[in-house]
């Protein structure tokens, strides 16, 4: 039995027109997919993981810490958006080298593993380049190159393939397999693909009105016709 | 094909009337300057003209450096703290000073740092023997920063806004510290536009007439418009202030050109996308707060002190003097038809250029589509004040001046609104054009009915700020009324003025108050309007 990397108890989160509630566990090493309908709540479940939010009240413990009061840079955590992961005016190798030191003083070391991080990732040789004129799929992989120099052993994927191609999916799920595998990361990601469970996840975790109502195999969630908003998100219930 | 023929017809004609027009103003007072230049020229270019040169640009450079220095903290802290009581009050507040006539704030300013005032009083009680003077080129820097730091930081900040949201998620995911964000974050999008805001900051400073005169301490701290001033109105010396006039126009020419290199000036529109959340703030608070403290303080007490002095002024008997009335009522006048020509000169500006467009437009079209434009800024090119001396000098052989007076203010003014005018009315106008043109057309909704049902509709808003803006720069304009300033003839400025200059303080304050007020009624409705508007038409 594997530790549990995340433990959300109680955990409670309030907006002016709507409060959220969380509670799960998830194992360390889990390839974990976090689904459901828009303003469910899961970027909000994401940010209260990563530091973004404070919840009102519950805890949230990380490899066996409590992280109240715990800054985002203090958590295990590193983070992948959608877009814009990257500074437009800082160069490939520096927005990787940002994830050894927040104030880019690198010394040769540092500048070695962020080269061999990026000729893990697959972008040896632009190193120097700057992120505009690199495509999505390019961007999103800079941007694992440089979870991969961090070494949290969490990792949060907010939606890192809603801007790319249906090959490059593919191609970028594989390259997330892969990367968890060596480095045992536990990593959860927001999708609203089917098909990026198929790929990529152990687990589901599925949210709906602001709670997780499923948390359980991906193959026991891919198989279900219930509840009606998992069917509609399947495919399969009346839309 | 976006005009029917009959109004492509009209615009062209409109289009001639303006362009002939504005030359032939600026034209007439320019070959009457150049008329005069005979027997100037070597004697004249003497140490006194050079130093007036040298100090023109040596205190426009001062204050644009202080005011973008002063305004990074300010807009870095602006942005960095997102949500607190009063953040709203704050922005409306750095916004005054833009709409605020030169002579009031420059009133407030001697109320606060003046011999008399708050500063040196402090000074006093710190132990320091010797007070800060006002005027010279200390009082000049403040006035500038007063008016130039508070736009420097809303632009910044604007730019600061535009940084996708991401970044500062990704900055606290990543622990950067306030040094590092600033060098790796900040700094390179200040750093881009930085050139257009002290290019803009340079030029406002370079031509500023009302400070100097009324802050500028003797022949020691006077800018070229100020030299033109005094030797026209106190030297009687014409040859002078021709060739202080050519001085100017070569200065401005040279800083336009300079200006082209350095690229326009940043928009404020908004950014959209997610909304923007600073991890940094919590920790900056102290900092930040002290900050922005210290900038309302700055751009806040010279307001304060004006109305406080303006309501302890005698308003019983001010309000009974007929010389105020007859100010008021000429102000007004002048202000509204000067905003009136200034909005029909800009119309063709507006309007002509989309008519280039089209495939089968003539060469006199094209020509006048890009001669309008550059019309509108003709008088950043030629300053208010050497226009009004070109006049000044045409019409002395007619006999007293003065009489003259109220129709080449007006224009005069009509001119110095043009480029902001046109400013608020042109993407107004592209974007109600892309929307409806081609839709009135097919409807054979053209001509009149179009005006009537279409653009006029449409365009209401964008019409009545930039009349507002024009109106208020009108009313708080002394530039060419203090070339033409001649007994009976007052407006509301002038008439400060001369409370000022003989030492009529709390007349002065309460006119003060009243002119701020008018003016700031004009501006302000427009410029929190700007804020909220979401910027998709400047996308």
């Amino acid at each position: 039995m594997p530790d549990i990397a995340i433990r959300l108890s109680g955990v409670t989160v309030r907006f002016a027109e709507k409060q959220l509630s969380f509670d799960c566990a998830i194992p360390e090493g889990a390839a974990v997919a976090v689904a459901g309908p828009s303003g469910a709540g899961k970027s909000t479940l994401f940010n209260v993981i990563a530091g973004f939010e404070t919840p009102a009240t519950g805890s949230v413990t990380l490899l066996g810490k409590d992280m109240a009061g715990r800054d985002p840079a203090d958590r295990p955590v590193s983070i992948v958006f959608q877009d814009n992961n990257l500074f437009a005016h800082l160069s490939v190798a520096d927005n990787v080298g940002l994830g050894i030191d927040p104030s880019l003083r690198l010394d040769a070391a540092a500048r070695q593993r962020v080269f061999a991080a990026l000729s893990r990732v697959g972008l040896g040789g632009h190193e120097r380049r700057l992120p505009g004129p690199l495509s999505g799929g390019e961007r999103q992989r800079v941007a694992l190159a440089r979870a991969l120099v961090r070494r949290r052993p969490i990792l949060l994927l907010d939606e890192p393939f809603a801007a790319l191609d249906p090959a490059m999916r593919a191609e970028m799920a594989k390259l997330l397999s892969e990367l968890t595998a060596e480095t045992g990361s536990t990593m959860l990601f927001i999708t609203h693909q089917p098909e990026d469970i198929r790929r990529l996840a152990e687990r589901v975790i599925f949210l709906e009105d602001g709670a997780i109502v499923l948390d359980e195999p991906a193959e026991d969630f891919l198989s279900r016709r219930a509840p009606p908003a998992v069917a509609r998100f399947l495919g399969h219930g009346p839309v | 094909m976006i005009f029917a023929r009959a109004e492509r017809r009209a615009l062209r004609a409109a289009g001639g009337i303006a362009l002939g027009f504005v030359l032939a103003f600026v034209g007439v007072a320019t070959v009457v300057l150049l008329s005069h230049a005979d027997g100037a020229g070597a004697p004249l270019l003497d140490a006194y003209t050079w130093r007036v040169a040298r100090f023109t640009l040596l205190q426009a450079t001062l204050s644009t450096v202080l005011s973008i220095l002063l305004a990074i903290p300010v807009a870095r802290a602006l942005a960095r703290q997102r949500a607190f009581p009063g953040r709203v009050w704050l922005l409306r507040l750095s916004a005054v000073p833009l709409g605020l006539p030169a002579l009031v704030a420059a009133l407030g300013i001697v109320e606060i740092w003046g011999r008399q005032g708050v500063v040196n009083d402090l000074l006093r009680l710190a132990g320091l023997a010797s007070p800060v003077s006002v005027y010279g080129l200390t009082g000049i820097l403040i006035a500038h920063v007063f008016f130039n730091m508070p736009l420097a930081a809303r632009l910044m900040l604007a730019a600061l806004d535009r940084i996708p949201a991401e970044y500062w998620l990704t900055a606290a995911n990543l622990g950067m510290g306030g040094g590092a964000t600033f060098r790796l974050i900040e700094w390179p999008v200040i750093r881009r536009v930085i050139p257009g805001i002290a290019g803009l900051v340079f030029m406002l400073c370079a031509a500023s007439f009302t400070i100097v005169l009324t802050l500028g301490g003797g022949p020691a701290a006077t800018t070229i418009e100020v030299a033109i001033y005094q030797a026209l109105r106190f030297d009687f010396d014409p040859p002078r202030a021709v060739l202080l006039a050519f001085l100017q126009i070569a200065v401005t020419a040279s800083l336009l050109s300079l200006g082209t290199l350095l690229g326009r000036p940043p928009e404020e529109g908004m950014t959209a996308g997610r909304a923007i959340r600073r991890f940094d703030g919590r920790r900056r608070r102290p900092a930040d707060a002290l900050v922005l403290v210290l900038f309302t303080l700055f751009t806040a007490a010279p307001l304060a002190a004006t109305v406080a002095s303006g309501l302890a002024a005698d308003f019983g008997r001010l309000a009974l003097d007929p010389l105020l009335h007859r100010a008021l009522v000429t102000s007004l006048a002048i202000s509204f038809s000067s905003a009136s020509l200034s909005l029909a000169i800009a119309l063709p500006i507006v309007l002509v250029p989309p008519l280039a467009g089209a495939a089968d437009s003539g060469t006199a079209t094209r020509l006048m589509a890009r001669a309008l434009p550059a019309m509108g800024s003709l008088i950043l090119l030629v300053p208010p004040v050497v226009v009004a001396t070109g006049w000044f000098l045409v019409l002395r052989p007619f006999g007293e001046t003065g009489r003259f007076a109220p129709a080449v203010i007006t224009v005069i003014n009509a001119m110095m609104a043009l480029p902001f005018v046109v400013r608020v009315l042109e993407p107004a106008y592209r974007t109600h054009l892309a929307r409806t043109a081609r839709l009135a057309l097919s409807l054979g909704v053209t001509g009149r009915h179009r005006l009537r049902w279409i653009d006029l509709p449409a365009l209401r808003k964008p019409f009545l700020t930039a009349f507002a803006f024009a109106m208020a720069l009108s009313l708080g304009d002394l530039g060419a009324v203090a070339i033409f300033g001649a007994e009976g003839f007052v407006t509301l400025p002038w008439l400060l003025f001369s409370r000022m200059a003989s030492y009529r303080t709390a007349d002065a304050a309460g006119i003060a108050l009243v002119l701020g007020v008018l003016c700031l009624l004009l501006t302000l409705p427009s410029t929190a309007a700007d804020r909220r508007r979401q910027g998709p038409a400047d996308a």
